[in-house]
């Protein structure tokens, strides 16, 4: 099994390798593998992935959004039915947010949300069939960082694995950026980022970087990140 | 498919951008931005790229009846095919408000403006002409898709040969390519269109608008216009209303955006019959070895090369494992300056 982690694989190839039911061993799969009869087939081409115990995935170059439970996701408001709200995240169907999953927000208290805001949020509920379902509270009623954001800033789209780079509490860009410049940036899995920053030139400078991040390794993000300090400060770091 | 909606904060932090005469790419607001201009194998073909914006126009020609009106005229069709693929918005097969004012828009830049000699392709008068038909296929919308097709369009008309053809008594003779060369089409003027975008009721303007430029603007017009300072067209849209000096600088920024880039449109057809005289490699495929087509540039990602399923043929697979191994292209360059 082991040779075939991290190789390039393709729609249709079968690993025979993982079996569904391995003895008193759970097998998941994640996006990209899908189990048909005795076989696990591939259904997008990537790059094999594993982590233990048992989760298998396809890591692959998306752009689409495919809403998974426990997702943090920036949504944008389309419409206000009755008393809940029609989020835009990038899915198939527009997901649902009950204006009483605000933290504080009442029956008489209802927040101020108006339609083109954007919000931070998780997906409650995100089944194959179902409309996916919002909450911008935790299990203990706090807002835990989530909600309406209106704070100015910018927002731009990116790819699904630039998003997940982004969030990765190791990401070069971010690091390298986050020494140089003050920013508040949201990133959402969905491929959609916030950013912003003390002006509106560096908040575009900060969006066209972590873009432009996407293709480049990490000697050259430095290289970047060095050269953006010292147009947008004046100052040479070496 | 749903387009996606604009958020207020991208809407607000756009306009602040254009008010402070400032652009997310980092363009000024008279820039275009970078055009290339590519032509196909067969005679014809032309692929556009402005910016991210890709358009694709194929000429092709048949003999049929000329109009009832006009039997000494052949005819030109323009069809514009706008496909999911361009943007998931588009819906195929049916006609969007704005596919009908790209169409009709593209109809006044190359019909109306006379900018071919349609008499020309009369064969026998009242009973045989040929038939022009220019296909613009939209492949990636980013933005001024009416700027790149009048580009694609006209330059595709430009590059296209039909069949020579000889008239003897009652006998027509349509001559194979082999035969005799092709005769170019006759192509009086080249007629571009240049769309402007306003702003803040009109108080700012912008050329070559982003596809987010778009969806903020108040209103847009566009000039058709070839390099003799001949206006072909004039069109405006959206809910504003416009002084007579900011028409006439539209106007006047419309001739040098014509003149820079009929210059370019002659080099790109200069370059592409040098090559086909020379007998060098010409078309998409060679533009692509070359990395000049490829906007999908990536650098060298490390990747083990396929693993073996089936472990039998194995001398078929291990071909195929040394061409995924060179996955990588080029680094992307990029431009700090352009941030800011």
């Amino acid at each position: 099994m082991e040779k075939h982690i991290g190789c390039l694989v393709m729609p249709g190839d079968v690993l025979d390798c993982i079996k569904p039911v391995e003895e008193n061993k759970k097998v998941i799969l994640g996006p990209g593998l899908i189990e048909d009869g005795n076989f696990i087939k591939i259904s997008k081409p990537g790059i094999l992935k594993f982590r233990q115990p048992g989760v298998y995935w396809i890591d692959c170059h998306q752009k689409r959004y495919v809403p998974a439970k426990n997702d943090s996701v920036i949504g944008i408001i389309t419409q206000k039915p009755g008393d809940i709200f029609r989020v835009d995240i990038g899915g198939s169907e527009l997901a649902s947010l009950s204006y009483l999953s605000f933290e504080g927000a009442t029956k008489r208290n209802r927040p101020d949300v108006k339609i083109g805001d954007i919000v931070y949020a998780k997906l409650l509920v995100a089944n194959k069939d179902m409309e996916p379902e919002l909450v911008c509270i935790d299990s203990h009623g706090r807002s835990s960082g989530m909600g309406v954001i209106r704070k100015g800033g910018f927002l731009f789209h990116c790819h699904i694995n630039l998003a997940r780079k982004l969030l990765n509490p190791e990401c070069v860009v971010l690091k390298q950026l986050g020494r140089r410049f003050k920013f508040e940036i949201a990133v959402g899995i969905n491929g959609r980022v916030w950013v912003k920053a003390n002006n509106e030139i560096q908040t575009i400078a900060m969006a066209n970087a972590v873009m432009a991040s996407e293709l480049m390794n990490n000697v050259q993000i430095e290289t970047m990140c060095k050269k953006l300090s010292k147009v947008s400060s004046g100052i040479d770091e070496d | 498919m749903r387009e996606t909606p604009l958020s207020n904060c991208e809407k607000e932090f756009i306009l602040k951008n254009i008010s402070e005469q400032r652009r997310l790419d980092g363009r000024n607001s008279y820039d275009y931005r970078d055009l290339r201009i590519a032509f196909g194998v067969s005679l014809g073909c032309c692929h556009v790229e402005l910016g991210k914006t890709r358009v694709l126009a194929q000429v092709s020609c048949e003999v049929g009846q000329p109009k009832q009106t006009r039997p000494h005229d052949g005819v030109l069709y323009v069809n514009v095919e706008l496909s999911p693929m361009a943007c998931p918005s588009f819906e195929a097969g049916r006609q969007t408000e704005e596919g009908v004012e790209l169409s009709r828009l593209m109809e006044r830049c190359l019909k109306e403006s006379r900018c071919m000699d349609l008499e020309s392709l009369c064969i026998v008068a009242g009973e045989k002409a040929w038939h022009i038909r220019i296909d613009i296929h939209v492949l990636n919308h980013e933005g001024n898709i009416l700027d790149c097709s009048s580009i694609a369009a006209i330059a595709a008309l430009a590059h296209f040969r039909r069949p020579d053809v000889t008239v003897q008594g009652q006998e027509i003779t349509i001559h194979s390519m082999e035969d005799r060369n092709p005769v170019p089409l006759s192509i009086h003027h080249i007629p571009l269109l240049v769309s402007f975008a306003f702003f803040i009721q009109g108080k700012y303007m912008i050329v070559d608008p982003s596809e987010k430029e778009e969806k903020v603007m108040e209103g847009k017009m566009v000039i058709g216009m070839n390099k003799h300072r001949e206006i072909c067209t004039l069109q405006v849209t959206g809910e504003m209303l416009l002084l007579k000096e900011q028409v006439l600088r539209c106007s006047n920024i419309a001739v040098m955006k014509v003149t820079k880039i009929t210059e370019l449109i002659h080099t790109a057809l200069a370059n592409d019959k040098q090559a086909r005289l020379r007998g060098e490699k010409h078309g998409f495929a060679e533009l692509i070895s070359g990395e000049k087509l490829s906007s999908n540039q990536q650098p060298p990602i490390e990747v083990k090369p396929a693993f073996n399923i089936y472990e039998e043929d194995d001398d078929s697979m291990s071909s195929m494992e040394s061409d995924e191994s060179s996955l990588g292209h080029k680094v992307q360059e990029v431009d700090i300056k352009r941030y800011l």
